[in-house]
Formats: structure tokens, C-alpha cells, sequence
């Protein structure tokens, strides 16, 4: 099951930019949370708050509270342990390209030595089908490689192994941006089917696969965040004018 | 010339067009100092053959150097082959008067590579034992921890390792290294490690395989290196993002977001090492012994193929013992492009991008 996410006063800064500036917001338990906005905004930087990727770069700092579930992820732990918990999708599919399919999927569990041989080929199939790629891969898991697949099966493999590790929350950084429409709308699905169990946060420049995918949208101008509400109300009736003028074209 | 002239009259057409009836008139006035300057030039096809054929010549004269050297090699080791045949490089001679067995024989001109091919490999697989570890970890320290303050000078250190001449490494080797050995590192080579076989205290000199070794892993650790931190910095960040996402620490990162993606590469770069170390000539020379001897200890004297060719060259008084050397010598130069080849195929292979594959 997944859990809940708390924000506040979230600020972060490459070198001198100070690319978020005082977020607060709460991300519901099991439901699907996309963030919008337009390039530069800052909406990238804030999932990769959610993880501590973002201080993987030397020049980034962060200030702020971040609660997932019960635990300050700043303060409470080291940032491995809550990337053990918080599965991340990347915006261009990263297979891994020396490791077949199936050590692909259980590449995180094999990592923190995880071997019961027998476990492993559950979790290898069950990854496989929830992130629907189980019927196209099944034959040829050891024998493939990671790289071999097209890029939405890449995409695809790496939400599996991502949901291997049997994570809290997933966050997926412009999962589909990169594919066709055509594996676009399995992703999507896929994020559909997902919520049940994980609370999912996305980012999309794609403002209807927001409206499609995600029950809360949060909107992201300049490194603050605008507007946090239900998606419906996002997109049919906004508070701020801002908000309007991007979700109607007006800017971005 | 046709061109020109259809773009003449396309020049002609145009004004026509834009000035009207005066448009004729004018373009016979206008034509230009520059334009007809250009159009007295021919379309310089002989000045342009001229200069295909002067590169063609000049990335040709690579192949024939080459080729003059493969061709002198073979040409004078004839009699070497004709005399001794494959057998040269396994067979072991009985000395006439003690019937003790012995390999190299310029008195009664009998000759076996033998002795040189051992003491090239032995030294070689020494210095790859020791630069390797080494190189990858210098590699690994630069790519994935060194404060950037550091990486600039450090790396700069490395390279600047590969521009010191042999002569001097080898001139250091006589002077610190065989003494610091001799007096402190094969005493306790030989306590700790004597009942492998490996390390007799038979030399007293210090010098030998053991010493040859660990200067040539000196020497080829720059080009490891830089070849190896070249490959890690190829492999793309996504990999190392992807590993890091699944909560790995830093040395699992390394491990299976760098290593793992760069490891066909790094193998090109230790072979491209063992190129180095097989052919390597001076610093060897100055410190294996000399001897044509084949020793199971590590610590005794001996000799490698290059360094035979360096020490014998000028003595070798009958045409036998000169062919003889040019014999190694070609096998030394067969063997050595075919590991450079080799070599820089697979750091390619990952520089460059290749097909992925289950590996």
C-alpha cells in the first residue's frame, strides 16, 4: 500500500538558482498526483526532492520537510534507504544494457542482496505483469537484453523494475514523453492500474494525460507552485489566472 | 566550363527580368572586375587531382612503412627459420660440454627464443597484475569521487606519467626501486611466500623478473588509466541515475551503473597495456638481468624479447644470431599488433556504442 506524502516549506537551488521556493503541499495515499507546468518550472526538481536525487548533484542544496508516511526523509534517514522505498521512472527509458530482462527487473533486489532464487522469479513476473509487459518478454527473459526491446517496452521494463522493490510511492518524471502514442496510452493505463496499490506522482508536459491519469494536479510556474487542486477543478475551473492562462494556451 | 557558362546566362536571364528592356544593356556594363576574374578561372581539376593524390599518397606511406618493416623481418629471419623452425620458439639445447640444457648458443650458434618469450610474459602478466587494480581504481577515483579542484591537476599527474622516457624509468628502477626491493620487499617475498617456488633467494642483485614487473606496471599505468577513465566517462548518466534510483550507494553504483556498462572497454584498455608492456624495451632491459635463463622464481635473472634485441644487437657476429634476433623481433611484432588491434576494438566497441547484448 502506499502512503502519504507531506511537504513543507520546501526550497532547492542549483548553485545560485533557486529553483523551489517554499512548497507546501500534501500528496494523498493511493491516488495519482501529476504536476504541470512549462519547462524550467521546477517540477522536475521537485520529485527529485521526493527521493534526494536531486542532491546527487554536487551544486544542488535543499532546505525544507519532506514526510513520507512517518518518516522525515531529510532527517530521519540517509538517502538510500528512502530510494529503497520511493521508486523513480526516468524521463528517457534507462535499461540497464549489459543485463537481460530478468536481471533488469530484479537489478534493485540483487543490489541490497536480495537472492532467494525462487522469490526472485515471482517478483520477475509479477513486475512483468503489472507493468503489462509479461506476455511480450516472457519467452526470452534471460535471453534478451534490456536494450533490445523498443522504447516503450524499455520504458515499460524499467516501471518493472521500479515496482520490484515493492516501493511506497512511485514517482515518474515525463514517463511517456519520449514514446509514441501508441505505447503512450499503455503507460498510461498502466498508471491507472498502479494507484490501487502505489501512491503515484507524475510530471508531464502533457497537460491532457494529466487530465486523464491523475485525481490532483498541481500547477508549477517559476520555481512556486501556484495552484494544488483536484484535477477536475484544475482544468475545468481554476482559481488562479495564471493557472488559466497555461491550462488554456495562453503561456507555455 | 558548362557550368559556368549556364550560370552566365542565368545571371543574364535574372536582369533581364528585373530591369526590363535596359536589363540587357546594363548587364554588359556591370559584368564586374570579380566576377570576371572568377569566370577566367579553369575548374582547377589538375591542381585538385594533384592534391587527391598527394594525401592518398601520404595515408599510403603508413601501409608501406609497415609493410617495408614486416617485409625486412621476415626477409632476414629466413635463415633463422629455415635453421631452427617452429621448434625455435619451444626447444632447449644440451650444452656440448657440461650436457646441461641451454637456449641460446651464439658460440656454436644455436639458437631458441625460449628464455625471451618467458621472460616477456612473465614480466608482462606482472605488470598487469599490479597496474590493473591500480589503474582502475585511479579511474574510478577521478570519474566517480575526486572533488573537481583535484580531478584537473591529478589527471594531469597520470598522463604526464606516459611522457617520462624509458631510459629514465630505468636509470630510477636501478638506482631506488631494485635496491628498495633487494633490501626490504624480496626478504619478505621470500619469508612469506617462499615454499610457492616462486621467490628464491638465489639473486642477490635485486634485479629479475620481479623488479621488470613492477616498473613496467609503473609505466603502462598511465595509458590503463586514461583509457579506463575515458570509457567510465562514456557510459551515459542516465545509468548511474537509474542505479542510484533504486537506492544503491556509491560503490554499488560504481559497480553496476559504471563498471559493469564500461567493463568490455576497460578490458581493451589493460590489453592495450599488455601492448605496452610486451614491447617495452628500455627500462627492461636495464633491470631483468640479461641472462638467457628460464627460472621459476620470479626474483632470478632473465631476459625478454625486446630486451635481447637492445643488448645483442651489436655483437651479433655470425648471420645466424643476427637472424635469430630479427626472428623474435618479427614474432614480437606480430604479436604486439594483434593485441593493439585487439585492444582498440573493444574500447570502441564502448566509446563509440555498440548493439547491446546479454554479456
Amino acid at each position: 500500500m502506499g502512503v502519504g506524502i507531506a511537504v513543507l516549506n520546501l526550497n532547492a537551488w542549483y548553485g545560485a538558482n533557486h529553483t523551489l521556493q517554499d512548497i507546501n503541499l500534501n500528496i494523498p495515499a493511493n491516488h495519482v498526483t501529476a504536476l504541470i507546468g512549462p519547462s524550467g518550472c521546477g517540477k522536475s526538481t521537485f520529485v527529485r526532492c521526493l527521493n534526494r536525487m536531486h542532491e546527487t548533484n554536487p551544486i544542488a542544496r535543499v532546505t525544507g520537510t519532506v514526510r513520507i508516511g512517518d518518516l522525515d526523509i531529510y532527517r530521519d534517514c540517509k538517502p538510500v534507504q528512502i530510494r529503497r522505498r520511493v521508486g523513480m521512472v526516468f524521463q528517457r527509458p534507462n535499461p540497464f544494457p549489459t543485463m537481460s530482462i530478468y536481471d533488469n527487473v530484479c537489478a534493485g533486489l540483487k543490489l541490497n542482496g536480495y537472492t532467494n532464487r525462487r522469490a526472485l522469479d515471482e517478483i520477475v513476473e509479477r513486475s512483468l505483469k503489472a507493468s503489462a509487459l509479461w506476455d511480450e518478454v516472457k519467452d526470452d527473459l534471460k535471453k534478451k537484453s534490456g536494450a533490445s526491446l523498443s522504447g516503450g517496452q524499455q520504458q515499460r521494463l524499467c516501471i518493472a523494475r521500479a515496482l520490484a522493490v515493492d516501493p511506497e510511492v512511485l514517482l515518474m518524471d515525463e514517463p511517456a514523453s519520449a514514446l509514441d502514442p501508441v505505447s503512450t496510452a499503455k503507460i498510461e493505463d498502466l498508471i491507472f492500474e498502479l494507484k490501487s496499490q502505489y501512491t503515484i506522482v507524475i510530471v508531464t508536459h502533457n497537460m491532457q494525460q494529466a487530465a486523464r491519469v491523475a485525481e490532483k494536479t498541481g500547477f508549477f510556474l517559476n520555481g512556486r507552485m501556484v495552484e494544488f487542486d483536484s484535477t477536475h477543478k484544475i482544468f475545468t475551473n481554476p482559481s488562479d489566472k495564471r493557472t488559466e492562462d497555461y491550462i488554456t494556451g495562453r503561456f507555455g | 566550363m558548362s557550368e559556368i557558362r549556364i550560370s552566365q546566362a542565368q545571371i543574364q536571364s535574372d536582369s533581364d527580368m528585373a530591369g526590363g528592356e535596359s536589363g540587357a544593356q546594363t548587364a554588359e556594363h556591370e559584368v564586374s572586375a570579380v566576377r570576371k576574374f572568377l569566370m577566367a578561372r579553369g575548374n582547377s581539376a589538375i591542381a585538385d587531382r594533384v592534391f587527391h593524390g598527394l594525401m592518398v599518397l601520404c595515408a599510403l606511406s603508413i601501409f608501406l612503412i609497415v609493410a617495408l618493416i614486416l617485409w625486412l623481418l621476415i626477409a632476414r629471419s629466413q635463415l633463422s627459420w629455415h635453421t631452427f623452425g617452429l621448434k625455435f620458439f619451444y626447444r632447449s639445447f644440451a650444452n656440448p660440454e657440461t650436457g646441461q640444457s641451454m637456449y641460446w648458443d651464439p658460440v656454436n650458434d644455436r639458437f631458441s627464443a625460449v628464455p625471451f618469450v618467458y621472460g616477456t610474459l612473465v614480466t608482462s602478466f606482472l605488470a598487469l597484475l599490479f597496474a590493473v587494480p591500480l589503474a582502475v581504481g585511479v579511474a574510478v577515483f577521478l570519474t566517480e569521487m575526486c572533488p573537481r579542484w583535484l580531478r584537473g591537476p591529478l589527471a594531469f599527474l597520470t598522463e604526464l606519467l606516459a611522457a617520462i622516457p624509458s631510459v629514465i624509468y630505468g636509470l630510477w628502477a636501478i638506482f631506488v626501486l631494485v635496491p628498495l626491493l633487494r633490501e626490504h620487499v624480496n626478504p619478505v617475498l621470500i619469508g612469506a611466500l617462499g615454499w610457492t617456488g616462486l621467490f628464491d633467494n638465489q639473486n642477490p642483485t635485486g634485479l629479475g623478473f620481479f623488479a621488470s614487473g613492477v616498473i613496467l606496471a609503473i609505466m603502462i599505468l598511465p595509458i590503463v588509466s586514461s583509457l579506463t577513465r575515458e570509457v567510465m566517462t562514456a557510459v551515459p548518466h542516465s545509468q548511474r541515475e537509474a542505479v542510484l534510483a533504486l537506492g544503491a550507494t556509491r560503490w554499488e553504483m560504481i559497480r553496476m551503473g559504471v563498471l559493469r556498462n564500461a567493463r568490455i572497454g576497460i578490458v581493451g584498455a589493460i590489453i592495450l597495456g599488455l601492448g605496452r608492456a610486451l614491447g617495452e624495451t628500455m627500462a627492461v632491459t636495464m633491470v631483468i638481468g640479461n641472462t638467457a635463463e628460464v627460472h621459476r622464481s620470479l626474483l632470478a635473472n632473465g631476459s625478454s624479447m625486446a630486451a635481447v634485441i637492445a643488448n645483442e644487437f651489436t655483437e651479433a657476429v655470425s648471420d645466424m644470431h643476427l637472424s635469430a634476433l630479427i626472428e623474435i623481433g618479427l614474432a614480437l611484432f606480430i604479436v604486439t599488433v594483434i593485441v593493439n588491434a585487439f585492444a582498440q576494438l573493444m574500447v570502441w566497441a564502448v566509446t563509440r556504442g555498440t548493439p547491446s547484448q546479454v554479456r
